[in-house]
């Protein structure tokens, strides 16, 4: 049995979007989790790598930067949120809607990386029951899969 | 037999030019003023590796905010992996500014630096 393509371009600028009920399920739990944490505190640690500093060589030109950027940066991320939420259970996206998910899923990676402290050398591996992080980890690696199957349909159209 | 019509010996519109073309100019000319005129390209926007982006993703946005082939956008993303950063656009400070703004939306770790 070939493997399962989540995302398929449909040559005609939509995409289908063959997810599984329990895949729905992550998504619809975990995208309001990130919506919440980045509505109430953009500065929580964990949101660091969605916040990156622009330039580490003076701190006046970063605290400029960042007040002209950051609510541009939130603003953005809480509707790329709200159309995956709104969009979990669709089955057919368009490019807007295909490029929202990609980014949405990429900053939830982002987020559950920051937390799970992963590394250059990380290596998939079967859960260990035992882990307390054992459901974030599983969601970490999942969701690598699916963006790799959202780049490689995005990919298909450039 | 028909004679040849006349040969054109320049086609119409193609004119040599007016003043002689300067190979190596003799004498350079000078700026009326102290100004400097280089333009205003000295800002470097870097892409920095880490543990978390994917090289594919990484690879796509080089294309996608850019406009890069795929050829030059996977020998960035490589760069940035195995060198850990490299240079992703040049410009002017608005222009760098921006490019920073559309990789930190999209995720990637990018600064700009002065290029003094």
């Amino acid at each position: 049995m070939a493997p399962r393509q989540p995302v398929m371009p449909n040559g005609d600028g939509t995409y289908s979007l063959n997810l599984r009920e329990e895949e729905r399920a992550l998504i619809s739990a975990i995208v309001p989790d990130l919506r919440g944490l980045l509505a109430d505190d953009p500065n929580d640690e964990m949101l660091t790598r969605l916040f990156p500093t622009a330039r580490p060589d003076d701190p006046e030109a970063e605290a400029e930067f960042r007040d002209m950027v950051r609510d541009e940066l939130v603003t953005k991320r809480l509707s790329r949120l709200d159309i995956v939420a709104e969009l979990a259970e669709a089955t057919v996206l368009d490019q807007e809607q295909l490029a929202a998910w990609m980014g949405a899923v990429n900053d939830i990676r982002l987020v559950l990386g920051t937390r799970l402290g992963v590394t250059e050398d990380d290596e998939f591996e079967e859960t260990d029951e035992a882990d307390p992080e054992s459901v974030a980890r599983s969601a970490y690696w999942y969701l690598g899969w699916l963006l790799e199957h959202l780049v490689e349909a995005s990919a298909s159209e450039l | 037999m028909t004679p040849p019509s006349p040969v054109e010996v320049a086609p119409a519109g193609m004119t040599p030019p007016a003043a002689p073309v300067e190979i190596a100019p003799s004498e350079v000319r000078e700026t009326t003023d102290d100004t400097d005129v280089r333009p205003d390209r000295p800002w470097k926007v870097i892409v920095w590796n880490d543990p978390i982006n994917l090289m594919s993703y990484v690879t796509f946005v080089f294309q996608k905010l850019f406009g890069y082939s795929k050829e030059k956008a996977t020998q960035l993303m490589l760069d940035v992996h195995y060198k850990g950063r490299a240079v992703v656009s040049d410009g002017p400070k608005e222009k760098a500014e921006m490019d920073v703004f559309r990789l930190h939306e999209h995720g990637l770790w990018a600064t700009m630096e002065h290029d003094d």
